[in-house]
């Protein structure tokens, strides 16, 4: 028992899959913590922010301590983020005239093309073959461009008492505020989902919600699979017959299908997260009875069941130490890939809109569902889906490791 | 003879349904006396084990029945299943698969101590009680305390089988093959530990073997069986010495004698007059 529980932690594939797992439950314990308030509060007005630190404009502009920073490139990259795309382009069309080779223009990196501009254009010079059009836009390329240079104040108003605006504080191109002393700041890592809540917050309350939904519906199909499985291979004759009547009753019907049908008739106001975990279970335990009996059915024909029944112990005695050691090691695997197979369950009826109501828990199936809803994947909201998918496979991938590396040591002769 | 501890009549096991079906006992009877050592020879898969698992109760008989001290046996309740254990008991052919790997053998020993109603007895007696046993067949309870079963070897497995018999003191034992799977060193020191236990607590021994040289070094009466059924049975002398079926004469020719060369063509020769 020492012995296999060493091998167990010696196993470099449990160990990883077992440290991804502890490290993803620590962050749904810990990171409410941190980040207290409710995950599906909504504080975006507008659909899939672009995940970054958002500052507050009000508090920025009025906050007092500003502090002078003169950098020199500070004003190119103020042009550069408002230089549009296509007055590069016509700058690019002037520079190419000029005689200027095409690999040294690059339109990506803005400094070096306002450089290259400002060391090179003329106006003065004329292209014979520029149609007047394109040299007038040329020219009003490069008068704005001198407009965004220049250093411009800029006056905040005030109202006043009687509602007219008076001059309030002035905004000078090189003044600085610091973030850590503005009010409000939000930082949003993975931007927010469409319905304006803090991706972040809300995957990571998902993650606990759909943790928690595997692990039960996980635990309910061992428990039914293992119970069933037990008595029928360990009975054997009429009990035996109407259980594995009833498993194959179940294994006909896909128990996807049973899923759907279920989870449909109950109907989307009363489908809380646990009730959706129940009834994943409820749908799941086939397989287990299956191989469960399987295992039974040949343990049972054992000397050392025989001796413990001539020894005078209880059914329920054998059952607990005489059989279901001998299985422990195979219903912890199932029991893995059943909690595995419970979260992808969520996924999957989620997904079909038949998941857990939405008012209440987010899963991480239902955010998937809103995700594809809002069509997230259309309008580059990458943040709003991949994160998901990167996560979902994360526990499917550490848990099928774990359980990789238990079937290694328990069947030694999968070792490589 | 002496009253018979128990008998069977017409007993039959077949397993599966069909054409799959198994005779694998074929209306037996038998008849065992108090004190007596009975052998039940055959080769494998004559029947034997399925014999001894009916005769312990283990599978129920497809037809026929068992007479335990003179009854018709009524082991259908749990309770009369514990009593009939308390009288009648077995050792498996394979030590190695006899033992849960998950308990200390302490936990084998401790078990038969409460099944005789000694539960409420002092730990210390416990000990004492067990301590003795195991002497009994010189093992020391010191060395295998708080030992899981694979520590031990074969041998010690089956020795400490005796000493549960030892303990338990059953009126009647089933032993089923207990040799076979020992070192021929080891068997001779588990025969006679089996044959000490005998005379110390006064019961009846059904040895299950296929090995007919065996059976007639040590048991009173012998039973062949022969695909099921039993063809032959008497005291060992008159079975061994002076064999009616030719079974039986084909099991004595398959036994190698130190003292003469095998002769390879009179075994052959009983082979196939049998085929
Ligand atoms: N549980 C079972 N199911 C089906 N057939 C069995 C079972 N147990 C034993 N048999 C069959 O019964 C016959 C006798 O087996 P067994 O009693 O083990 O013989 P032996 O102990 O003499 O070697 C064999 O042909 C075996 O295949
Ligand atoms: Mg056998």
């Amino acid at each position: 028992m020492k012995n296999t529980l060493r091998q167990i932690t010696q196993s470099p594939k449990f160990m990883i899959g077992f440290c991804l797992i502890l490290v993803l439950i620590l962050t749904t314990l810990i990171y409410p913590l941190f980040s207290p308030g409710s995950p599906l509060e909504m504080i975006g007005l507008g659909t899939f922010f672009r995940p970054g630190t958002y500052v507050s404009v009000y508090d920025s502009v009025t906050t007092d301590k500003r502090y002078t920073i003169n950098l020199t490139d500070a004003a190119e990259k103020r042009v550069a983020s408002k230089l549009a795309s296509e007055d590069k382009e016509v700058m690019k069309t002037w520079l190419l005239e000029f005689g200027i080779a095409e690999e040294e223009i690059d339109l990506e990196d803005t400094e070096a093309l306002l450089d290259l501009w400002f060391n090179t254009y003329d106006e003065s010079i004329r292209f014979d073959n520029m149609t007047t059009a394109v040299r007038k836009h040329v020219q009003r390329t490069d008068a704005k461009l001198d407009g965004l240079l220049e250093h411009q104040d800029i006056i905040v108003a005030d109202s006043a008492a009687d509602g007219s605006l008076v001059e309030g504080s002035l905004i000078k191109g090189n003044e600085y505020i610091n973030v850590a002393e503005i009010a409000n700041v939000r930082v949003l890592p993975l931007g927010t989902d469409n319905f304006g809540r803090d991706m972040l917050k809300e995957m990571i309350s998902a993650l606990g919600v759909s943790l928690m939904i595997g692990l039960i519906a996980g635990a309910i199909a061992t428990f039914i699979g293992l119970a069933l499985g037990l008595l029928s291979g360990y009975l054997g004759g009429v009990v035996d017959d109407i259980i594995m009547f009833v498993t194959n009753l179940f294994t006909v019907i896909p128990s996807f299908v049973l899923l759907i049908l279920i989870s449909f008739s109950i109907g989307q106001s009363d489908r809380g997260a646990t009730t959706v975990a129940i009834v994943i279970g409820l749908t799941s335990w086939v397989w287990t009875t299956r191989s469960v009996r399987a295992q039974v059915t040949s343990l049972r024909n054992r000397d050392h069941v025989n001796l413990s029944k001539l020894s005078g112990h209880s059914l329920i005695r054998i059952l607990v130490t005489d059989i279901l050691p001998y299985i422990a090691s195979y219903v912890i695997m199932a029991f893995i890939l059943q909690i595995c197979s419970g979260i992808l369950a969520e996924a999957q009826l989620s997904m079909l809109g038949l998941g857990p109501k939405t008012t209440s828990v987010p899963t991480l199936g239902l955010m998937m569902f809103w995700a594809m809803a809002y069509t997230a994947h259309l309008n580059g909201a990458w943040w709003a889906y991949f994160p998901l998918v990167i996560l979902i496979a994360c526990i499917s991938f550490s848990l099928n490791l774990m359980n990789t590396g238990l079937d290694q040591v328990f069947n030694p002769q999968l070792r490589d | 003879m002496s009253k018979s501890v128990l008998s069977g009549k017409g007993v039959t096991k077949v397993f599966g349904l069909g054409d799959k079906k198994t005779v694998a006992v074929d209306h037996v009877n038998f008849k065992f006396s108090k004190g007596e050592l009975v052998s039940i020879v055959g080769e494998s898969g004559s029947g034997k084990t399925t014999l001894v698992k009916m005769i312990l109760g283990l599978l129920s008989p497809t037809e026929g029945d068992i007479y335990f001290m003179g009854k018709k046996r009524d082991i259908r309740t749990r309770k009369q299943k514990r009593e009939y254990w308390k009288g009648i008991q077995a050792i498996f052919q394979d030590p190695f698969s006899s033992y849960n790997i998950f308990h200390k053998i302490d936990s084998v020993l401790m078990d038969c101590i409460n099944m005789r109603g000694g539960s409420h007895l002092p730990r210390d007696e416990k000990i004492k009680m067990i301590t003795e046993a195991c002497g009994f067949v010189n093992l020391k309870y010191a060395e295998l305390t708080n030992k899981y079963p694979f520590e031990l070897s074969g041998g010690q497995m089956q020795r400490l089988m005796i000493a549960r018999i030892f303990l338990l003191k059953p009126q009647i034992l089933l032993a089923d093959e207990p040799t076979s799977m020992i070192d021929a060193c080891s068997r001779a020191t588990i025969l006679d530990m089996l044959l000490q236990c005998r005379n110390e607590v006064g019961m009846t021994i059904i040895f299950v073997t296929h090995d007919i040289g065996l059976a007639y070094y040590i048991s009173d009466s012998v039973y062949i069986m022969e695909h099921g059924k039993f063809v032959e049975h008497g005291t060992a002398d008159q079975v061994i010495l002076s064999p009616t079926a030719d079974y039986t004469q084909r099991l004595i020719n398959d036994v190698p004698k130190i003292h003469a060369p095998w002769d390879f063509a009179k075994v052959a020769s009983t082979v196939s007059a049998q085929a």
